[in-house]
């Protein structure tokens, strides 16, 4: 498949993703938006990925390690992720606890 | 290499020290004996000694430049853990913790100020923020430290995905996450490269907090603990802005033409929003908050000129900038509330701080004598050679940024003792204050005792 196809696979998806970090309430779901803005663009590294392999071996050459570092890079974005999940998660927990809600409208007390 | 080793590993020790230590102030005397270790292993490595060889081609390179920028940001964090480290113990029982959270964020800006690679830089930033977000909200009970803590959160996180979305996009023009990849002169720069540079400009205005990317900034450094605003504000601040020079003078200045627009633009509407605003504040704590915007806007300088001049002046720029705030910042947490009539009278009670104080506002102020003058002088020399328009508008600026600061001038020395409740300042830490002052005046009548250190 033409590279193309990936490219705005992964942009639509990111831009759900924006559009509901922007438009939503509450924040739970904000946040799940922002895991999908995140998973865009692991899609998109893992073709771009794909992509420069792919360029390399018709280029006639050792094609072993290109592109090889797109995926690595999807594993790191894929623990920072998880690490900021738990973070997130308990912040969130945290203003549960306080306000029994988790809807970011109630974020207004420190406007002056 | 060396401290960034030894900071992850003394982060580690700063967690086991909260279980074997009972007394808290033991625990901040080892905290601060680890960054006093990481001085000395990082000024040992600008003298070509390594604790461990490791290879870090393509991912890390500790050049001259980013080892004399670590040294000066550890000494304002070792000067910031003796000015106000025993306030976190009022925050909260875990006190060991806040400080292993701190020694982690030391980590990510080791890594962000000699990242080499793509990679690295956004493993830096997140290394950075994780903890920040933890230690914002660290006063669990208080509302307002709640709310801060998940806007930085959901800020944060979205500007990460942007930051993620440029870095793909430059992956897929390039093929490389190395910054001399990325800087390739063979292939032309395609939509795909530079619809991934605006969204890295974009991503790393939101991390420096650069309008229209900063209502998340006042917001987020009023409702922190006083403490942890102090170093957001500054350490982590700077840091990040050497990053972003880093970033666009290794990788993008081929691209000049493309950016350097709407870098000025940047840094003219950050330079307007922020000391504007920072007028009609009422609580010292918001006006320093809305001042670090201001301030941001004068390093964006640095990135827009984007020359030797500027790379100089950004490390006069940290230093000074650093000291100072942390300094106004050391007296605002021992006060009782943050509003500009607790300063009324205080010249008249603690002259000395009062002294040091007036010495802090005046070099963020940008005062001749004083280590800000320079600092904003190399900035200005720094874009004189781009844009004279963009010099004249940041100097109107800075004159209506003496304006604000001055009111707390005004407040300590003109006005009468007011109804609230006494402070007390105790004798070592008026020392240590004006221990700090007289350092920026000596930064402001020598600035080649840093700046010379670049060319040895």
């Amino acid at each position: 498949m033409p590279i193309n196809y990936y490219l705005f696979l992964s942009l639509a998806l990111f831009t759900i993703g924006m559009v509901g970090v922007l438009t939503r309430r509450n924040a739970i779901i904000i946040f799940m938006c922002i895991e999908l803005m995140l998973n865009a663009v692991n899609l998109l590294l893992v073709a771009f990925s794909k992509m420069h392999y792919q360029a390399a071996f018709e280029a006639g050459q050792v094609a072993g390690q290109a592109g090889v570092d797109g995926q690595l890079f999807v594993f790191f974005i894929m623990v920072v992720a998880a690490a900021e999940v738990s973070v997130g998660l308990a912040i969130i927990v945290m203003m549960y606890r306080n306000v029994h809600s988790v809807d970011i409208n109630f974020l207004n007390r420190l406007k002056h | 290499m060396n401290a960034l080793l030894v900071s992850a590993l003394w982060g580690v020790i700063m967690m086991f020290s909260g279980v074997a230590i009972k007394r808290m102030n033991v625990v901040r005397y080892v905290a601060m004996a680890g960054v006093a270790i990481l001085i000395g292993l990082n000024v040992a490595e600008m003298k070509g000694w390594h604790l461990l060889a490791i290879d870090t081609t393509g991912m890390l390179a500790f050049d001259h430049y980013a080892l004399l920028f670590n040294s000066t940001l550890l000494l304002a964090v070792f000067i910031y853990l003796v000015l106000s480290g025993s306030a976190m113990e009022r925050i909260g029982a875990h006190c060991a913790d806040y400080l292993a959270l701190l020694f982690f964020i030391i980590c990510g800006l080791l890594m962000v100020s000699a990242f080499e690679s793509l990679l690295i830089l956004f493993l830096g930033i997140e290394i950075i923020t994780i903890p920040l977000y933890i230690l914002t909200g660290s006063d669990k009970k208080n509302l307002k430290s709640n709310e801060a803590s998940l806007k930085y959160f959901l800020l944060g996180a979205f500007s990460s995905g942007i930051l993620l979305m440029g870095i793909a996009l430059i992956y897929g023009a390039r093929g490389s996450f190395a910054l001399s990849g990325v800087a390739d002169t063979i292939r032309v720069s395609n939509s795909l490269m530079l619809s991934g540079m605006l969204l890295l400009l974009i991503a790393m205005s939101f991390k420096v907090s650069a309008a229209p990317f900063h209502f998340w900034t006042p917001d987020v450094y009023d409702g922190a603990p006083t403490v942890f605003t102090s170093f957001m504000a500054t350490v982590v601040k700077v840091a990040v802005f050497a990053a972003f020079v880093r970033l666009f003078d290794r990788s993008f200045a081929l691209q000049i033409n493309a950016w350097q627009a709407w870098v000025a633009a940047l840094a003219a509407l950050t330079l307007f929003m922020g000391n504007i605003t920072a007028v009609f504040q009422q609580s010292v704590k918001r006006m320093l908050s809305y001042s670090s915007i201001a301030q941001a806007g004068f390093m964006l300088l640095a990135v827009f000129a984007m020359n030797t001049t500027a790379k100089e002046g950004l490390l006069l720029y940290a230093a000074t900038y650093s000291l100072a705030t942390i300094g106004i910042f050391a007296v605002l947490i021992r006060m009782k509330d943050y509003s500009f009539e607790a300063f009324n009278g205080l010249a008249s009670r603690y002259p000395w701080v009062a002294a040091a104080l007036t010495i802090f506002f005046l070099s963020l102020a940008g005062i001749p004598l004083t280590g800000g003058f320079l600092a904003k002088f190399y900035m200005i020399k720094a874009a004189l050679e781009q844009s004279v328009w963009l010099v004249l508008f940041s100097l109107v600026m800075a004159a209506v940024s003496v304006f604000y600061y001055f009111r707390v001038i005004q407040a300590m020395y003109f006005k009468p003792v007011g109804q609230t409740d006494p402070i007390t300042f105790d004798p070592g830490f008026t020392r240590l204050l004006i221990g700090v002052a007289v350092l920026l005046i000596v930064l402001g009548l020598f600035p080649q005792l840093l700046i010379g250190q670049l060319y040895f």
